[in-house]
């Protein structure tokens, strides 16, 4: 049964499966890309799907936001008291949160939120018939369907990593100034001084936006994708979560090494 | 007179994988008639829908709509003929994130400029055409079956389509619902002077309304003719359809070996 040649044959066939789909994902993108015309013609189209994939994860995004800032704020100033510089508790978070968690955290919960509700809408509609109904009527589904959910994923995710961020260093905020007594003044000129708009702010929008092209791809292809049965969307929805996630964490390493080599 | 004929098949061959499913059809559709396409679940009927449509582009043969040979049309000419195309899918296919009202109007907003009076106007018209006025601010999940297939039938028509094609339209309704669809498409197609496909294996509701019936069998067309025509057939296969015998020309099987050579074959791999 389990012959080297059969286990070979397999690994074989598993890979250029692998392959094959990666191009097919590519030839999706740039489809998507072709036929986005409608998407900015007609911009409520864009703005509603902007509107749910924001809102869906606005509430999700803020509350860990908020978490996580606080959590930072313990470890960081249980950190910092050992060296004795407490003050510098405004600039460590804010830097943790601009240039990683920010983007990468919001964008892992926004596949898992969001992300997941595209590939399975969009799956459904292909399993019901509704996208070749649309083509039956001489709408492209990949224009009128596909693209709009594909750019509102785009532009709500740097909105949402943001507000992440934001909420972040309240959070830090809250634990270190209001709770632990570090001094107001100096946690917020800290940060101030410490916090480089180009360097750090600006590059950790550029990750966000890559992540957000990245996980709203991989949402809109596999629901296009999608084996058109429930059993079919169901799977469709979990590759999803973790293709994104995978994707998000090997992106940040690529980007982050490319961008942040200690220059200051 | 070819221009009386609006659809016109020739020797359509269509494979899925390699598998045969649709082998050298020919048929003829005249204009502002009813056509009917019968034959058993699985023989092709829906294939046959989507390479008029040019949805499928089939692998021999031609079909020609008006003066066009749709399997050589670009994709941009084949979205501009289908907007003289309507067709209704087998379950109706209804946009789910939109209600009823937005369903019919999804092509007038789709395809023209008319402002959202008329877009009003002319969406009442098709509603009410189907009985369902009352029912447009429902949403897809709230019809029933029957309702759920005479919103599909309205949106279908939206655009005054000069052929329509209803996949299977009678499939899970109930006798009086079967009934009520079935006068619809007759009604609604002398009163566009539009021409219809209908692929159905209701034969007595077909029987009733429709002035052409095609038979499919294996991939061909095995036997044709008026609904006169075919009551009056002796032939074994429309018997077979007419009168629901189980036993006659028509195998109810995927093809496969014989159930001794599977049998066999699974002995000798063990
Ligand atoms: N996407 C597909 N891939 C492979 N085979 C298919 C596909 N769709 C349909 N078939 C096969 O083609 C045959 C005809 O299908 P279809 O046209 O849907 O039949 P009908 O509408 O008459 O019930 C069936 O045997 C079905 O198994
Ligand atoms: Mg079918």
């Amino acid at each position: 049964m389990f012959s080297p040649a059969s286990l070979i044959r397999k690994l074989g066939h598993a890979t250029v499966e692998r392959i094959w789909r990666l191009g097919f994902a590519a030839r999706f993108f740039v489809a998507i890309l072709r036929l986005s015309g409608t998407s900015f013609r007609r911009l409520p189209l864009t703005l509603r799907e902007i509107y749910f994939s924001g809102v869906l994860s606005l509430l999700i995004i803020l509350v860990s936001g908020l978490f996580v800032g606080l959590v930072l704020g313990l470890q960081g100033f249980e950190t910092l008291q050992r060296y004795g510089s407490t003050e510098a508790l405004g600039v460590l978070v804010a830097l943790s949160l601009t240039r990683e968690l920010g983007p990468v955290v919001a964008a892992l919960l926004f596949a898992s939120r969001a992300g997941s509700s595209v590939t399975a809408e969009i799956g459904l509609m292909k399993a019901t018939e509704q996208l070749k109904a649309m083509d039956m009527m001489a709408v492209n589904p990949i224009a009128r369907v596909v693209a709009p959910r594909f750019w509102g994923g785009v532009v709500a995710m740097p909105l949402l990593a943001a507000m992440f961020s934001a909420m972040g260093v309240l959070g830090g905020w809250l634990i270190g100034v209001v709770f632990i007594g570090v001094d107001d003044g100096a946690f917020w000129s800290q940060m101030q001084a410490g916090v480089d708009w180009r360097y750090d702010v600006w590059n950790g929008v550029i990750k966000s936006f890559v992540f957000g092209i990245a996980v709203s791809l991989i949402a809109v292809f596999e629901g296009y994708d999608s084996v058109p049965t429930a059993e079919g969307v169901s799977r469709a929805i979990t590759r999803t979560v973790v293709t994104s996630a995978l994707t998000i964490l090997a992106l940040d390493f690529v980007l982050t090494s490319f961008m942040f080599r200690g220059a200051s | 007179m070819p221009d009386d004929i609006l659809v016109d098949i020739e020797d359509l061959q269509f494979n899925y994988d390699g598998r045969p499913v649709l082998q050298g059809i020919n048929m003829k559709i005249p204009r502002g008639k009813v056509v009917a396409i019968m034959g058993g679940s699985g023989c092709g009927k829906t294939t046959l829908l989507r390479c008029i449509g040019g949805q499928l582009r089939p692998t021999g043969g031609r079909v020609r709509l008006e003066k066009h040979q749709v399997c050589e049309m670009s994709e941009a000419e084949l979205y501009r003929l289908r907007r003289k195309m309507g067709m209704l899918f087998q379950f109706g296919a209804l946009f789910t994130d939109m209600s009823v009202f937005d369903n019919v109007a999804f092509p007038l907003r789709e395809h023209t400029d008319m402002s959202e009076e008329m877009i009003r106007d002319l969406v009442m018209m098709k509603l009410e055409a189907v009985g369902l006025r009352g029912a447009r601010k429902l949403m897809p999940g709230e019809l029933s079956g029957g309702m759920a297939r005479r919103v599909a039938l309205a949106r279908a028509v939206a655009l005054d389509p000069m052929l329509v094609m209803y996949d299977e339209p009678f499939t899970g309704l109930d006798p009086i619902a079967l009934g009520v669809i079935g006068q619809l498409i007759r009604k609604l197609n002398d009163a566009l002077g539009a021409t219809s496909i209908m692929v159905t294996h209701d034969i007595h509701e077909s029987l009733l309304i429709v002035d052409y019936i095609y038979f499919l069998n294996g991939g061909r067309v095995v036997a044709e003719g008026t609904p006169d025509e075919i009551r009056a057939s002796k032939d074994p296969f429309v018997h077979q359809f007419v009168y629901a015998e189980v036993e006659g020309p028509v195998h109810f099987d995927y093809p496969a070996p014989s159930i001794r050579q599977e049998l066999l074959a699974g002995v000798t791999r063990v």
